[in-house]
């Protein structure tokens, strides 16, 4: 087991490295470097200042030479400076990450658990009312664009039944501090979660029905009511313990995806998490800040991946350590 | 060698089962209408899709415009014409480029085994770990937004998936007995690979292309909302994007291209669903 995890820590270390290169070097073969954004941003700037600028950032060495500094930097875990907000990138996506992190766990676990309960109810009976809505739903669910549902849910919200806040994280008044603070807060949670929930309960449900109409054609499911098991026993105790196992895999596989769909749902209710510094960036050509997103979403897919897996064998023991 | 050539081979089974499915039908229907509006559409409608042809924020169902014009003046319908056929246009090509090279990788991974398949799986998860609609972001930022780079950034960020299905149907393949005769009698690893062994693993993979399509065509809607897709091509997504500000006072111009993009996904799902049934026969009570 020790083995494992080790050998996992270096494959995982080695994806790392390869992720920050390749970002590296692709964000600096592109044509047109940030200095000329900036200067068109500031309305021009004369050869001089740029030629200054490119030299402050390091932008005038040769391309190993950046990407050897880049990495040392990386190694002792400075992402460099954003060159629009002058902040260090890492207290940028820190600042970021706690508004993201609400958005996709309250989003993630709400579709789960809803999910795999209409998943696991409607597979009672695979061809009754529930089966067929939830058929619908994973239906529509795929095949909507986030970014649509959301905002149909916008004009509806604001237009029919203006209950909840359609945009941003927080009372424009609000002090930030207290109680009050955290219900405002969770008061503007409730359009963006919904809608990224939306699309993964459209999953979940579909997932842990199919998952459940396997489970329970399988032998020991014969066997276990053979042997006069109640129903409710053979369904509850020896069914859904199995086929929660592949729901629970994707779960976790799917966090990277969660924060891809997060970049849109961010944008659409003006949430200020890491989604939208990653938007905002890429339209800035904020090169570190950009560099920096995509390297720490790439580690925590790495990190939850392994995760999962390693969980994955501590449920499910027939799943050897090779 | 190709079963089709039978009268009553697996294929003319499975395609007599897709047309018995009411579902897959809806969807072939769904798809034609999307095609032919697209299609046949610059002849119903004006050339250009970003002339200004009504007052601003026109509501649908009105003399001037019948789905009503965007906050510029802009008609609807037009968007709904011509952005249909950059969306389709990028999800077609991006989804056959995503699907050949993970057919390829896959394939060569499951066939060979051992340091390929190693090496090419490094490459898979390598790809499985970028945030994929960040890196298309940026690819497609940093090299000039056009129809081109948007279908290669989609492509080359979605292929992972059916290289793993490709890998796994490959590997059960490769040592089954009719593979091991054409190895006996002296076939090239090309023929037994691509004539051999794809035909018999195409059925999953087939499915699997179909629903790529829908994933592709939504991640150009994506792109295009962000504002990240080609500016100079009008398109379903560019259009929702442009009016999200004014989302409340036109829902119109975010309504109906949202509701084109749906129903285009829409049918190519039920398709897919439709040959998962027709081809997968062993899913089918499910």
């Amino acid at each position: 087991m020790l083995k494992l995890v080790a050998s996992r820590l270096v494959q995982g270390l080695a994806l790392v490295l390869a992720v920050v290169v390749l970002n590296f070097v692709l964000v600096h073969a592109a044509p047109g470097d940030p200095v000329e954004t900036i200067a068109g941003a500031s309305g021009g700037m004369d050869e001089k200042l740029q030629a200054e600028l490119r030299a402050q950032y390091g932008l005038d060495r040769p391309l190993p030479v950046q990407l050897g500094i880049y990495l040392g930097k990386v190694a002792r875990g400075d992402l460099g400076y954003s060159y629009f907000f002058n902040l260090p990138v890492s207290s940028l996506i820190g600042e970021r990450v706690p508004a993201t992190l609400a958005l996709v766990l309250t989003s993630v676990l709400a579709a789960f658990l809803t999910g795999t309960t209409l998943g696991v109810l409607s597979s009672r009976r695979p061809n009754g009312a529930l089966s067929q809505t939830i058929n619908v739903l994973s239906l529509v669910g795929f095949s909507a664009p986030v970014f649509w549902l959301g905002m149909l849910l916008v004009i509806l919200l604001a237009s029919v039944f203006p209950v909840f806040p359609v945009s941003g994280m927080r009372n424009i008044a609000s002090d930030g501090r207290g109680v009050a603070d955290v219900i405002d807060v969770l008061y503007h949670l409730v359009l963006p979660a919904f809608t990224l929930g939306l699309v993964y309960l459209a999953q979940y449900s579909r997932l842990s029905r199919a998952a459940m109409l396997d489970v329970l054609g399988a032998d020991y499911i014969r066997t276990a009511r053979a042997k006069g098991l109640s129903e409710r026993k053979v369904f509850y105790k020896h069914a859904l313990r199995n086929a929660v196992l592949p729901v629970v895999t994707i779960l976790g596989l799917q966090f990277g995806n969660v924060l891809a769909g997060a970049i849109v749902v961010e944008t659409v209710f003006n949430w200020p998490g890491l989604g939208r510094l990653a938007y905002e960036s890429v339209l800035r050509r904020d090169y570190p800040t950009i560099l920096g997103v995509l390297l720490f979403s790439s580690v925590v897919v790495i990190v939850m991946n392994q995760l999962t897996d390693l969980c994955y064998r501590l449920i499910d023991p027939r799943i050897k350590t090779t | 060698m190709n079963a089709s050539d039978q009268p009553e081979g697996p294929w003319a089974e499975a395609l007599r089962m897709f047309a018995r499915n009411p579902s897959a039908i809806a969807g072939m229907l769904m798809l034609s209408v999307v095609l032919l509006v697209t299609l046949a559409g610059p002849w119903l409608v004006g050339a250009d899709p970003f002339e200004i042809i009504a007052a601003p924020m026109t509501p649908p169902f009105s003399d001037e415009a019948i789905l009503g014009t965007d906050y510029l003046g802009r008609d609807v319908l037009t968007t709904l014409v011509y952005g249909g056929r950059a969306t389709l246009l990028v999800g077609a090509v991006a989804a056959l480029l995503s699907v050949s090279i993970g057919i390829t990788l896959g394939a060569l991974a499951g066939y060979y085994g051992g340091r390929v398949d190693a090496v090419l799986m490094r490459v898979t998860e390598f790809f499985q770990v970028l945030p994929a609609l960040l890196f298309a972001m940026v690819v497609v930022t940093l090299f000039s937004p056009t129809l081109l780079t948007i279908t290669l950034a989609i492509g080359i960020v979605s292929w992972t998936g059916t290289a793993r299905l490709t890998r796994a149907e490959f590997m059960k393949y490769r040592n089954l007995e009719f593979v091991r005769a054409e190895r006996a009698i002296g076939a090239s690893h090309a023929r037994i690979l691509w004539r051999v062994i794809l035909p018999n693993a195409l059925p999953p993979l087939i499915v699997s292309a179909t629903l790529a399509i829908g994933s592709a065509i939504l991640f150009e809607a994506g792109l295009s909302f962000l504002g990240l897709g080609d500016q100079n091509r009008m398109s379903w997504g560019l259009m929702i994007g442009a009016s999200r500000q004014y989302v409340l006072s036109c829902w119109w111009a975010v309504a109906f291209p949202g509701a084109a993009i749906f129903v285009t996904v829409l049918a190519v799902s039920l398709i897919g669903d439709g040959l998962n049934d027709a081809l997968n026969p062993k899913l089918r009570e499910r």
